[in-house]
């Protein structure tokens, strides 16, 4: 027998500050390149000796997995799961430098302690104690979505009743002066939100974003998770038929989708794979996030908390929808679709519990 | 009896004991370890520190895999297109597209052995940059997928040390579910001064040949290397009419949940992750012929290992060895060579020996097979541990 995975909590940071109820009344379209999430205090949660050393990335993913602990009720996870594209970017980027900087003389270990893809999951284990599963997947715009399918594939199977699952990413200042050398991110003198883009690369920002997924359902349960599909390759030609298998494998056709939230993030190379998606569909709503939380590898995380808010809220803010169609019935399927350069597709089906 | 388990149907591998498995099987029945002094890093390092190289330059490399002029691949990219390109090719030629089949690699330094190389001269010269989006983990699994032309569920884990063995976990439970037909799973992992540096930070790598379980033992010699394992449903062996060479019936993961890079003294992480996967194959502790150990040889590693061995098996100890002396530590595909080095002990039901061992740990009760012997092997269990208290043991069975 198949068990339900319920989405009992949420958490985030992001640019736009915490995961809170009026997150999206109060938030701004972001102008800039590289954006730097607006930190919370932490210091009911970490000790500030500790937290002198630890990058932002590590101090977002503890913020966010307690925040979507807390909201579950839930003190320690069967296992924790999260997704990172770059990893701790800041700590690599130092390690490294202090090695190029100094001859490889002089070096001490923290930096490289702290460097390792899965510094952000240990951390959180060391202090909640838990002993767990503990998994990092690393595929660039599919870290989260590999994350939430491991997640989903343990709950299903009864091999864990509550499980933390996120990603997170940093801003690092090298890395991403590389990154915008290659065109992944606009150039900084280049000051557009999404809606205005005329350019190719995206506004940057990191975020980290969890949720504890459950197989039981709660007075608090957002949603349920119903499937996951990540994809490599693909043509946009065949974006269509991987759409329809993947409804088609859940009992659902293109019409029984009530709403959709896509990754547009302003690169106008890329943004067309969004526009052939919602031609699949018929005239429903399409919401979108990046141009609040901005692109990362993980902040298709975001897409999750966005839809899990509508489905049990059952109203969409006016700044996160894309076009103009009125929602004229229970939000009840939710599709999320995210690529990066037309690679690493992801489907995510969200379903109202 | 262990439960059906999942088959393995092919394995590849590159490491400092050969680019075949057949040269790997020959270093490790004679005896003859893949460790020197680095050539291919340039680092300060150099004369201090013993390494697991793999004697190819990057050039040689990419005329292994006849990649084109002006590629961007990586060492690490390249190492692990080798290795999984020969896993598929022991199948003896077969359609990516027929079934549904993914991959799982893993890494952990990624391409930070361009990175390091170009770090500031990306900002200089814009001919390098190419290789700038070749620095996350997930670009050799790109590469590796589009090398072997697989399209569908491709994705890495990277939790230091223990990387492969959770890719290989996942691509078991990916075929145990039904959503894969067959995938691809194992890690890559190149040298490079960032890691070398790291560790030596650390101050956990000797300026001899390691010795795994020794009393005297002073740390570890960092490897490189890359291995694969091709992972097929029973619908596909049965269809195929494939001999699967092992199978994996065992695996857990656990975190000690004790130190970010240090183990527990009790081992509890380790002990955690090999009862999950006794109780995931189904056997009790005295059901194991052989345990492969992480063994890296440095003193915490080895009594906290060594503990947690103890605990599981008390009295009845099985034989076990390190085969890190043969290899170096090689991080994030430590996990998927052992685990063809497993496979390769249940097809010749030979265990291979702990090189370089001398005096028992006084904190044990148990020392390491030190010579090739020939074992009845049964069930065989794989041990593989990381930074951030991450704890994998995988269990393969005899076909």
């Amino acid at each position: 027998m198949k068990k339900s995975r319920y989405i009992n909590g949420i958490g985030a940071v992001t640019a736009q500050g915490i995961w809170r109820t009026d997150f999206f009344t109060e938030s701004q379209p972001l102008q800039q390149a590289v954006n730097a999430a607006q930190q919370p205090s932490y210091r009911e949660l970490i000790s500030p000796a500790m937290a002198r050393r630890m990058s932002r990335g590590i101090k977002m993913g503890i913020y966010a997995a307690q925040q979507a602990l807390d909201e579950a009720q839930i003190d320690i996870p069967d296992a924790i799961i999260t997704g990172t594209g770059l990893g701790c970017s800041e700590d690599s980027e130092k390690f490294l430098r202090n090695i190029l900087d100094n001859d490889e003389e002089f070096l001490t270990p923290t930096a490289f302690i702290q460097s390792t893809h899965n510094t952000v999951a240990a951390q959180i284990a060391l202090r909640l104690g838990c002993k767990g599963y503990n998994f990092t997947y690393v595929n660039r715009s599919v870290s989260f979505e590999s994350a939430l399918l491991d997640a989903s594939m343990q709950l299903q199977d009864a091999e864990a009743t509550d499980i933390l699952v996120g990603g997170v990413d940093e801003v690092s200042d090298h890395t991403f002066r590389l990154l915008q050398l290659v065109g992944h991110i606009k150039p900084s003198d280049v000051h557009e939100t999404i809606h205005d883009s005329n350019s190719p690369g995206a506004n940057y920002a990191e975020s980290a974003t969890f949720f504890t997924l459950s197989q039981q359902k709660t007075a608090y349960s957002y949603c349920e998770v119903q499937d996951i599909n990540l994809q490599n390759k693909l043509s946009q030609g065949d974006l269509a038929a991987f759409t329809k298998e993947f409804l088609e494998r859940n009992g659902l056709h293109a019409g029984d989708i009530d709403a959709l939230v896509l990754g547009y993030n302003g690169d106008k190379e890329f943004d067309g794979w969004y526009d052939i998606f919602e031609c699949i569909f018929p005239s429903i709503p399409s919401i979108y996030y990046k141009h609040l939380i901005g692109q990362c590898d993980t902040s298709s995380a975001f897409a999750v908390a966005t839809a899990a808010k509508l489905i049990r809220e059952q109203i969409i803010p006016a700044i996160i929808q894309r076009n103009q169609v009125t929602l004229d019935r229970p939000l009840r399927n939710v599709l999320l679709y995210n690529q990066f350069r037309g690679e690493d597709h992801s489907l995510v089906l969200l379903r109202s519990c | 009896m262990a439960v059906a388990g999942v088959a393995i149907t092919g394995i590849g591998i590159i490491s400092s004991i050969g680019k075949t498995i057949e040269e790997s099987q020959h270093a490790l029945l004679s005896g003859t370890h893949g460790i020197s002094r680095i050539k291919n890093v340039e680092t300060k390092q150099k004369e201090r520190i013993w390494v697991g190289e793999i004697k190819y330059s990057n050039t040689e490399l990419a005329d292994l895999l006849h990649l084109p002029a002006g590629h961007n691949y990586t060492r690490t990219a390249m190492l692990g297109c080798y290795a999984a390109k020969a896993a598929v090719d022991a199948l003896g030629g077969c359609d990516m597209g027929a079934y549904k089949t993914g991959l799982i690699s893993s890494t952990s330094v990624g391409g930070m052995d361009y990175t390091e190389r170009y770090f500031y001269d990306y900002l200089e010269n814009p001919a390098l940059y190419p290789y700038i989006t070749t620095h996350d983990a997930g670009d050799s699994s790109h590469k590796i997928a589009d090398y072997l032309g697989i399209q569908g569920l491709v994705t890495t884990i990277s939790t230091a040390c223990s990387s492969a063995a959770n890719a290989i976990m996942m691509g078991a439970r990916l075929i145990k579910s039904g959503r894969l037909d067959r995938v691809v799973v194992g890690g890559t992992d190149a040298l490079s001064k960032f890691t070398i540096n790291g560790f030596k930070t650390l101050m956990i790598l000797t300026d001899e040949l390691c010795q795994p379980f020794d009393q005297n033992r002073k740390g570890l010699n960092l490897g490189e290397a890359a291995a694969y394992l091709v992972l097929e449903s029973e619908d596909v062996v049965q269809r195929e009419h494939r001999k699967p060479l092992a199978y994996l019936t065992g695996y857990g993961n656990a975190n000690d949940a004790f130190h970010q890079t240090a183990s527990s003294e009790d081992g509890e992480g380790a002990f955690l992750a090999m009862r999950k996967a006794l109780t995931v194959a189904d056997l009790a502790p005295s059901d194991i012929d052989y345990v492969n150990a992480h063994g890296t040889a440095t003193p915490n590693n080895d009594l906290s290992e060594g503990r947690a061995l103890q605990r599981i098996f008390s009295a009845n100890m099985p034989l076990f060895s390190s085969t890190k002396a043969f290899t170096g530590h090689t991080l994030a595909a430590a996990a998927a060579i052992e685990a063809v080095f497993c496979v390769l002990a249940l097809q010749k039901q030979i265990i291979f020996p702990n090189l370089n061992f001398k005096t028992q740990m006084e904190e044990l009760d148990f020392s390491p097979q030190t010579e090739v012997c020939q074992a009845s092997l049964t069930n065989v269990l794989s041990n593989s541990f990381g930074f951030g208290g991450n704890c994998s043991s995988l269990i393969f069975s005899k076909a």
